[in-house]
């Protein structure tokens, strides 16, 4: 079976995020990219379909920060094919990167791809379902949980309040990733560092992408606040002191 | 081409989602700037009583067996057809396993524009969307010819968007609905010999800042001492270091409680959506612009690794003494 899994990087929530002066998109001079988590999901999805079933996984990304790291981490886990798209991302949207991924997965014919069901910095919808239409493939996401049945997969989808629906989807198909089956594997350094001398990263450019479909921003803004939480300030033993007499007063104690 | 606004109806076994009504409210609202009446569209089978309560001006009703419960493929082409032939201003859908499963399709199938995580829509008529985890608002025109437009709650009640006066409905001829990939083999009920978190009046959340499996014990001692359970946020459990029975947010349990505590937990939309009506929120963060700051009624900035053991030794203290 053949898996391949596009990912995307977004900005790391940790870090302050700030808006540049334009006033219509992020300051990225300090911005720190990281991969999406739910494609780090659907990598390890793929490894462990893989692992059972057989087969080979091809991990695809653009350019960015941390690509090259998080290709040989993924190749260290036990995917096979690592491939990096260059060119001019940098007013890239999902429809266009959606594009850049449906021409390349064209000429792969995976017969299963995977791909996080979102990321947390869409604004045109998530890169699955684009894709997926640019294919002409059926698109099913929330999953979490994935078996293969032949010519066709069942995937576990996930609605709000616990249920879950076994869903079957006819190969080839698209699925988003909510979770993998288990967390995504833990790899030691060393061992990407052994990887790096022997996988290998096949480039390729891509032309100008097409963003239609997008959407345009008028005003980003971090969001007002209605009413913050009244702080409690002091050190830790403080803190405790504060929250106990708060616990008090709510007549929990 | 019309100024109509088209909310797509979520349900799922008989029961019409909360987003829908959100939804129909915010659509209500957005009708005032745009012009145009609202239509819910209502896909399934024999699922007409499902009209009854919506908001909206109309009901445009598609019946098949193959939408008699959701899958992606069956309601992408009923869609295709529909949004084709009346080309209205907008279409809402919910930014939810339903919707988001489907406007993709939509948008390169149809060459119409999308915005995703939409919670309002500005006087004028522009959506704003919350991205980066809440932290992260966008504003902007709604695309044209026709917006295909995500929502997420808390943006509008819920009430606003139900009605005791049925709306008209008319029946749409669905299309034909053959040789489908996706179907639905069955639902699994949720797990339900775990504790039920949406029955306790003290949850102690853990977020991402419990950093390992072994520090959910600190928490678990502390909802002891409080009398109360242990829930999580996704990652948490994402990381199998607890079950999903306790998943707090979007795609978990809907919960609220006398007291949330939630520690180390950023406050991401998908897990407000699970939590937010809690009578108190108290939020201990090490991130001072965490968003959980903005719903909790108290917070502080330190490391709940820190606090939570010295909390459970004065909380023990305070009801032995």
């Amino acid at each position: 079976m053949k898996i391949a899994v596009p990912v995307k990087f977004v900005p790391d929530l940790v870090e302050e995020l700030n808006i540049d002066p334009s006033g219509t998109a992020l300051d990225t001079a300090w911005l720190r990219l990281i991969i999406n988590e739910f494609d780090d999901h659907a990598v390890e999805q793929a490894i462990l379909l893989k692992e059972k079933e057989g087969g080979q996984v091809t991990v695809i990304t653009i350019e960015s920060e941390g690509a090259d790291d998080f290709l040989f981490a993924a190749a260290a886990k036990g995917t096979d094919q690592l491939i990096k798209l260059t060119g001019d991302f940098s007013h890239a949207n999902n429809h266009g990167l959606a594009r850049v991924y449906a021409d390349i997965l064209k000429e792969l014919q995976p017969d299963l791809i995977l791909t996080g069901v979102q990321a947390h910095n869409d604004l045109d919808g998530s890169v699955g379902p684009l894709l997926a239409e640019q294919l002409g493939l059926p698109y099913v996401g929330y999953v979490a949980g994935v078996s293969v049945m032949g010519d066709k997969v069942i995937a576990r989808k996930e609605y709000s309040g616990g249920l879950v629906a076994e869903i079957e989807i006819k190969l080839p198909a698209v699925l988003g990733i909510q979770a993998s089956e288990q967390p995504p594997r833990y790899i030691a350094y060393s061992k990407i560092r052994q990887v790096m001398g022997t996988a290998k990263i096949e480039e390729k450019t891509v032309a100008a992408l097409d963003l239609s479909g997008g959407t345009t921003v008028s005003r980003m803004f971090q969001p007002e606040v209605a009413q913050r939480a009244t702080m409690l300030e002091g050190g830790t033993d403080e803190v405790a002191d504060k929250l106990v007499s708060i616990f008090k007063e709510l007549g929990t104690l | 081409m019309s100024q109509d606004i088209f909310v797509i109806i979520e349900h799922l076994r008989g029961q019409v989602s909360e987003i829908s009504y959100v939804m129909l409210a915010g659509a209500r609202q957005l009708s005032k700037s745009t012009g145009g009446n609202v239509s819910a569209v209502l896909l399934g089978q024999n699922a007409q009583g499902l009209a009854n309560n919506l908001a909206a001006d109309k009901v445009l009703y598609l019946d098949h067996p193959a939408l008699a419960e959701f899958t992606s493929n069956a309601y992408e082409l009923a869609l295709v057809g529909l949004i084709k032939e009346n080309s209205p201003r907008v279409v809402l859908l919910g930014h939810s396993s339903i919707g988001m499963d489907v406007v993709g399709g939509l948008s390169i199938n149809l060459g119409l524009p999308m915005v995703s995580s939409c919670r309002s829509f500005t006087a004028d008529g522009k959506y704003i969307s919350q991205i980066c985890g809440g932290k992260i608002m966008v504003e902007g025109e709604l695309p044209g010819p026709t917006a295909l437009v995500t929502m997420v709650p808390g943006g509008y009640k819920a009430e606003l968007g139900q009605s005791a006066q049925a709306p008209a409905l008319t029946s749409i001829p669905a299309p034909a609905l053959d040789n489908l990939r996706v179907s639905l083999s069955k639902y699994i009920e949720p797990d339900t010999s775990d504790v039920d978190i949406t029955k306790e009046p003290i949850l102690v959340a853990v977020g991402r800042g419990i950093q390992n499996k072994d520090n959910i014990e600190l928490a678990d001692e502390l909802a002891k001492a409080l009398s109360g359970a242990v829930c999580a946020s996704r990652p948490v459990v994402d990381q199998g270091w607890m079950p999903t029975t306790r998943l707090v947010g979007k795609s978990g349990k809907q919960v609220k409680p006398k007291i949330y505590l939630a520690l180390g937990i950023s406050g991401a939309p998908e897990h407000m959506e699970g939590m937010g009506e809690s009578d108190t929120i108290i939020a201990i963060n090490t991130d001072p612009n965490a968003p959980i700051f903005n719903v909790a009624k108290y917070g502080a900035v330190v490391d709940l690794l820190d606090l939570t053991p010295i909390l459970t030794e004065k909380i023990k203290q305070a009801k032995g003494g």
